[in-house]
Parts: structure tokens; C-alpha cells; sequence
């Protein structure tokens, strides 16, 4: 059984002096969730405000299946994004497969409904308001798009900030598609389930805090731009 | 002469599942000056203004503005509408001004002139969704005047304002009629209408039962709807 002085310890042994294998891990994370994330919101927020505004046969359609996809595990999406670059799949001349790339598509593909179901739901209330007083303007259906996204930014970066949580904390999608390599592929999560594995806990709980206030950071920092913002 | 003038309405109908909203609707307008829309809720007062504006299409009948249709973008260009609830963007009081600005391709030094116009040039800098109701509205109606229109439509703009707001908000109407705008407003209040109107159309039931002088209108009402709408205001 491990004590919380154990993994106290650890925490801040790997905090007092960080070593370049550690940064090189949360530097990798980091890098790969917010390419994702960002990548996510520049299809998802246009895509989710389109298919709140627009009308069309089979709408109800897309949008339950956008919205069963939120809930799509990582490791099956994981596995999906394998066959697709694995060398025999349809993108494996691109040879991605276990890069941080990789990873990065995979982590995409997880955040895009997310992102794209809740700018959805929000635009389409906001809609209800903006419709007739922009059609009354002559406001074209893409200044409509961008009308809306901008009035609703302080919460669209709610919503890319539960993106890039999603991205950040799961370990699946990117242990099928990454490998866990070391100095290739590791991140944070996949370092955390490898500690695991080999039985030390206090290192891997420590690795899990280090995680937990990087997003305690960003969140932090999203926090005090939607307070400037509102 | 307004260049929108006339306005010609024609045997006009909105059906919304089977229900008749709007009923054989004929109208023309060719003077400028203050048109209020009056009569019960559900009268169709609403709906026919967006039905002139094109904002929602009749589903039998024909509406056009100096030859033109009601739906084309020519035609709803040279318009504005403010509604009883205005939107406010999410930005600063002047950036409302700047979207409009830009929409219409002028320049944004028209901004500060604006909205000493509408009494706001001190808030500029303000957040839009933090001025009061009668600040609002003031700000919708500069923000719609700002696109230069010749007609401009109002569906209720003093709808759960105080009596001083009310009055600013009447200034600036009577104001922009003054420029040559045609308005064509829709409001329950008898009183503004009195003070405000060139001439009424009275709706019932979604028929247009009376188009006529407003002193006319209020002194000898013609059809017993609009006598009952106006007995029930005086008793």
C-alpha cells in the first residue's frame, strides 16, 4: 500500500528537478492535445453553428449521431484511426502510424463532436434570437456563421476547453495509434498506465497530479481570458 | 418622395396549418410620415409587418414596395426593422454601430454622429447588453437608421418601457420620420398612437378592417371592432 507521503515526495521530486525526460513527456502532451483541440474547434465550431442554422433532410440524423459520438471510447476511436493508418488501411502510404501525427488525428477525431454537438446546442438557442433581426440586415449565411461565433465567444471557449480536457486526460486513443514509444510518443497519460503497469504507483499518482495542474493551469488561463472577455 | 413609395398590398393570406393568420389583406401607402398597425393580440399586426418586410413569405397575394417585390434583396436593403425585444450583439455599444457600418459598406467615422443622435455618444465604450431597456432600444433604433432606410419597421419598440424612455424613444421616431424615412410601426398603446400616428390601420381577426387618418380614426372609429378596441382603452 502506498502512502500520501510517498507520493507526496515523488510530486515534488519530480517538480524540485524536473528531468528533460519528464518535460520532454509534458512538453509531447501538451503539444498533441492542444494541436488537437485547436485543429477540433477550427471544423467543429463553423460545422456545429451550420448545422444549428441550416435546414435540411436528415438533420435530426447527423445531429443524434454527432451527439452519440461525444461518447465514443477512445481506445475504439483509437482503433479505428489504426486500421486507417496502418500500413495495409487506406492512409498508410502516409506512414503516421505511431507519431505524435498520429496522435494528434486521433485526439482531433475525439474532440470534433464534442466541440461541434455543444456549439450546436448553443448557437442554435442563440439563433433563436439573431435570426430575424440578421435576416432583417441582409446578413449573408456566412457572416451569420461568424456574427454568431463571435457573440458567443466567451462560451464557445468553454466548450474548446472541454475539448482540450477530453484530449488531455485520455489514454486510449493514443496508446493504439502512438505506441506509448519513449521520446517519441510518450505523453503524460500513457506514461501514467505504463508506471502503473510496472507497479509503481506513487510515480504514476505523482504523474497524475503533474497532469491534473497543467490543466488546473490552462483552465486558469482560460478562466482569466473569459473574465477580460465577459 | 420616399424612393420605396408605394407600398401596395394585395389580396394578401397567411395560412399556418390550415389557419387562417392572415385574411385577404389589401393595403396601399404612398405618403410618407408615421403608419401605426393597431388591434387585439393575435390581430396579425405583427406578422403582416414581417409579411411587408419580407421576412416571411404570404402564402397567397402579393406585397411590393414601388413595383418591386417585398422578398428581394434590392428592396429589403432600402429597409429596417426593430423589434419589440432588440438584439443586442455582444460587443460594445459602438461595435454595434461598426457591424451595421460595415455591412453596408460606409464608413465608420458616421459611428460618433450616430449615436449622439440616439443620446449614447457618452457609452460608446460600454458593453451593449449592459444599457438599460430604453438605452436598448434607442441604440436598436440608431443601429437600424445607421443603414440608411427608407422604410423602417417597428413591432412594439416601447413595449415595457417607462413613460420618459417611452418619450425619448418617440423623439427619435418622429425624428427619423423627419428624414424622409417611412415608419411603419405596430404598438398597443393608445396613447403614443395619438401622439404619434399619421394614419392607422386597425387589424381584427387577421382582416384589415380600417385604414384611415389617425385623427379620423380615433375620433370616428368606422368598424365596431376598432369602436370596442377603443372603448375598452377608455373605460
Amino acid at each position: 500500500m502506498i502512502s500520501f507521503t510517498e507520493i507526496f515526495s515523488e510530486f515534488t521530486a519530480l517538480l524540485a528537478g524536473p528531468d528533460p525526460d519528464l518535460l520532454e513527456i509534458v512538453f509531447l502532451s501538451l503539444k498533441v492535445s492542444l494541436t488537437a483541440t485547436l485543429l477540433a474547434c477550427l471544423a467543429g465550431l463553423p460545422l456545429g453553428a451550420l448545422l444549428a442554422m441550416t435546414k435540411f433532410r436528415g438533420k435530426w440524423m447527423l445531429t443524434v449521431l454527432v451527439n452519440t459520438l461525444m461518447g465514443m471510447p477512445p481506445v475504439v476511436l483509437g482503433l479505428m484511426v489504426y486500421l486507417l493508418l496502418s500500413r495495409s488501411g487506406p492512409m498508410g502510404f502516409l506512414q503516421l502510424l505511431y507519431t505524435p501525427a498520429a496522435m494528434i488525428i486521433a485526439q482531433t477525431a475525439l474532440v470534433l463532436p464534442i466541440v461541434t454537438a455543444l456549439t450546436r446546442q448553443l448557437i442554435e438557442d442563440s439563433w433563436k434570437d439573431y435570426r430575424e433581426p440578421l435576416q432583417s440586415l441582409c446578413v449573408t449565411p456566412m457572416g451569420c456563421v461568424r456574427t454568431l461565433l463571435w457573440d458567443n465567444r466567451v462560451s464557445l471557449l468553454t466548450i474548446s476547453l472541454a475539448g482540450f480536457s477530453r484530449a488531455i486526460s485520455e489514454v486510449g486513443a493514443v496508446i493504439v495509434v502512438g505506441g506509448n514509444i519513449d521520446h517519441l510518443t510518450r505523453v503524460m497519460t500513457t506514461a501514467i498506465a505504463l508506471e502503473t503497469s510496472k507497479g509503481d504507483l506513487a510515480l504514476a499518482l505523482a504523474l497524475g497530479f503533474i497532469l491534473l495542474f497543467i490543466a488546473l493551469f490552462v483552465n486558469a488561463i482560460v478562466y482569466g481570458v473569459r473574465a477580460r472577455v465577459a | 418622395m420616399n424612393r420605396l413609395l408605394p407600398l401596395n398590398i394585395s389580396n394578401v393570406h397567411f395560412d399556418v396549418d390550415k389557419r387562417q393568420l392572415l385574411h385577404a389583406v389589401n393595403l396601399r401607402l404612398s405618403s410618407n410620415g408615421i403608419s401605426v398597425i393597431m388591434g387585439h393580440n393575435g390581430a396579425g399586426k405583427s406578422l403582416l409587418l414581417r409579411c411587408m418586410h419580407g421576412l416571411l413569405q404570404p402564402t397567397a397575394g402579393s406585397i411590393t414596395w414601388a413595383d418591386l417585390g417585398a422578398e428581394l434583396l434590392e428592396t429589403r436593403l432600402q429597409q429596417a426593422m426593430v423589434f419589440q425585444k432588440p438584439l443586442m450583439l455582444n460587443r460594445t455599444v459602438a461595435a454595434n454601430i461598426y457591424y451595421v457600418l460595415k455591412q453596408r459598406g460606409k464608413s465608420p467615422d458616421l459611428c460618433q454622429s450616430i449615436l449622439a443622435t440616439a443620446g449614447l455618444e457618452k457609452k460608446t465604450k460600454q458593453s451593449a447588453k449592459s444599457l438599460s431597456g430604453g438605452e436598448q432600444q434607442r441604440l436598436a433604433i440608431a443601429r437600424a437608421i445607421a443603414t440608411d432606410p427608407a422604410v423602417l419597421f417597428l413591432d412594439e419598440p416601447t413595449a415595457n418601457l417607462d413613460p420618459q424612455a417611452t418619450r425619448q424613444i418617440e423623439a427619435q421616431i418622429i425624428d427619423a420620420s423627419r428624414q424622409n424615412i417611412k415608419i411603419i410601426m405596430v404598438t398597443h398603446d393608445i396613447a403614443q398612437a395619438r401622439r404619434i400616428a399619421g394614419e392607422i390601420i386597425f387589424m381584427h381577426q387577421g382582416t384589415l378592417t380600417e385604414h384611415s387618418n389617425a385623427r379620423r380614426f380615433f375620433d370616428q372609429p368606422q368598424s365596431d371592432a376598432a369602436r370596442d378596441y377603443l372603448s375598452a382603452y377608455i373605460n
